[in-house]
């Protein structure tokens, strides 16, 4: 069962081949005897599951299952859940008990779907590999002496792996699509403003967005019928029709126009990558597809901007956190001002700690100009070299991340880390959609092809998606994992 | 624009971060490398740009002031360090 997608489990359970609590008893056995070698989860909740299971049966039975029924997932971490440990990878938050909801965990609930229990990931989303949580690093089920990619990694390597058939993760500079791509499976980031962000623990506030990772195109477009929507408690969630998602998932490819990004295809790119991109270009020209070569001039401006507003944003939302509220706190602080110190010293890790200095180094008096409102000008640069493009094409194309998954260990620079995210951050700067499909192994490891489609256009994206994974198998490659 | 050890210890000070000297020292080195990398914002000619602080250039919308949300003081009290009659215990300042 670990094999199936999202919608072959659909079928299976619609048909009677099993139930939700064999499913999840299936996937629980097999989280017991994997995860302690790749480490995807901070919190397995079994028992939880199997009551959750054990009501979309009841449901089942009595006719009133929906299409998500009794099929389990797992959440990042970042995702507040009602009883249950959200710690954000963080120490900080280490003894946090969510007491509500997210939004988006209570749609899923609400379509009936099982938590499995919350996933690994880089300490309050801050990292591109995953080796920032205050919970150890993650493995790549593919090698496990690679990192799988972050912030999201955790939700990548247990679909990967097999231990769950689909996970969420979120996205601020690429998060999601960054370690689907490593990890070899499929990762949706949706417009900012189509999935509520309400009770996802805010990074930067202006670029998070959560979004479904999973095997295939089809299981994304699944979720995110669930998923999107306005919500009322999220006031940066647009309120706009949502789509059926899985209609129209088949619609032909005949006329599609490509855009290539120039800027995608220069220096360091790694030239395997380069090659597998171009060969799924290729694919999608005998599908009907039409490549024009476009210019995103402000490509090399985005991770610049980027780490001036991000940081900017996470200064001033991680300031909730000093002790006296929840999470962690220092012992027998002399004053207030000693409790704020020591708790966030104590509780914070190092990238975190990193961030925040930059951000309040960056917005404080005499750099403001220089740094913040530069980056807000630039960022709109950025959006215009979109939408400009999105006047010619109706996609891009080019690859999640400029090589395949790295070594453990093998970026202790930390600007050498934040150029992994070359081909998504400008992304999130510009809130357009983008999806990562696998699309080739180099030696053994995932390559990713990034699509990116214009605001709103998640339906085309996952049509387009959807149509390479049934030309090709890619997605259908499963690391080797010892049973 | 560098970085000094002076701005780092004035930004964890801001941030109500606690630094040590020795800290602030190898965060000097990182932090005047990610600033090497952000000056190259400086490159671009952004004369008559408007920032934008919101990916879809909108505005946020109000709400009418009404309270909207069920009072969940006690679930959320369950999850604080220390609390006493309702209220929030912080390690006293004034004597």
């Amino acid at each position: 069962m670990h094999d199936k997608t999202l919608a072959e489990l659909a079928r299976g359970l619609a048909a009677g081949d099993f139930s939700s609590r064999e499913l999840t008893s299936s996937l629980l056995e097999r989280i017991k005897r994997h995860d302690g070698a790749l480490n995807s989860f901070i919190t397995v909740t079994g028992e939880q599951a199997l009551k959750e299971a054990d009501a979309a049966d009841a449901l089942r039975q009595k006719g009133e299952a929906g299409i998500l029924s009794g099929l389990p997932l797992a959440y990042k971490d970042i995702f507040c859940t009602e009883g249950v440990r959200t710690s954000a990878g963080s120490k900080m938050l280490d003894n946090f008990i969510a007491p509500y909801n997210a939004t988006v965990v209570e749609k899923l609930r609400h379509a009936g779907t099982v938590s499995l229990g919350k996933t690994n990931m880089d300490e309050f989303a801050m990292g591109s590999s995953n080796e920032n949580s205050y919970y150890g690093p993650v493995k790549n089920p593919w090698n496990p002496t690679l990192v799988p990619g972050g912030s999201s990694g955790g939700s990548a390597a247990a679909v990967a792996a097999g231990l769950v058939p689909a996970a969420l993760g979120t996205d601020t500079g690429g998060s999601i699509r960054q370690p689907a791509a490593f990890c070899g499976i499929t990762g949706l980031k949706p417009t900012y403003g189509r999935v509520s962000r309400y009770g996802m623990i805010a990074y930067a506030s202006s670029l998070d967005q959560a979004g479904p990772m999973a095997r295939t195109a089809e299981d994304c477009a699944m979720l995110m019928n669930a998923m999107a929507g306005h919500d009322a408690r999220d006031s940066t969630s647009v309120s706009r029709h949502v789509p059926d998602y899985t209609q129209g998932l088949d619609k032909p490819l005949n006329g599609l126009k490509i855009g290539l990004p120039v800027e995608y295809f220069g220096e360091g790119l790694s030239p395997e990558v380069e090659t597998a991109v171009r060969e799924a270009v290729r694919v999608y020209e005998s599908l009907g597809a039409q490549v024009i070569d476009v210019s995103l001039p402000h490509t090399s401006m985005a991770i610049p901007a980027y780490y001036v507003i991000a940081p900017a944003e996470a200064s001033s939302n991680l300031s909730r956190f000093d002790g006296v509220r929840f999470g962690h706190r220092c012992d027998d602080p002399a004053d207030l001002e000693d409790l704020y110190k020591r708790t966030r010293a104590e509780g914070f890790g190092d990238e975190v700690k990193r961030r925040i200095l930059i951000g309040t180094h960056t917005l404080s008096e005499g750099f403001f100009d220089a740094y913040y409102r530069k980056a807000q000008q630039i960022r709109r640069l950025i959006r215009q070299d979109f939408l400009d493009a999105f006047t010619r094409v109706d996609v891009l194309m080019g690859p999640a991340a400029p090589t395949t998954a790295f070594e453990l260990g093998a970026k202790a620079d930390p600007v050498q880390m934040y150029l992994q995210d070359i081909y998504t951050i400008a992304i999130n700067l510009a809130g357009i959609p983008g999806i990562s499909v696998p699309a080739g192994l180099v030696d053994n490891r995932p390559v990713g092809l990034q699509i990116l489609g214009p605001h709103f256009g998640e339906a085309h994206l996952l049509n387009v998606a959807h149509v390479y994974q049934q030309a090709t198998d890619w997605h259908q490659r499963r690391p080797e994992i010892k049973e | 624009m560098a970085i000094e050890h002076a701005n780092v210890l004035r930004a964890a000070h801001l941030a109500r971060l606690g630094v040590s000297d020795a800290q602030a020292e190898r965060y000097v080195d990182d932090l005047s490398r990610i600033l090497e990398m952000v000056d190259r914002l400086s490159e671009i000619d952004t004369e008559g740009v408007a920032p934008l602080s919101h990916p879809l250039d909108a505005t946020q919308p109000l709400r009418a002031d009404e309270a909207i949300e069920a009072n969940r003081r006690d679930s959320f009290q369950k999850i604080a360090p220390a609390t006493a009659d309702g209220l929030y215990l912080v390690p006293r300042v004034v004597e």
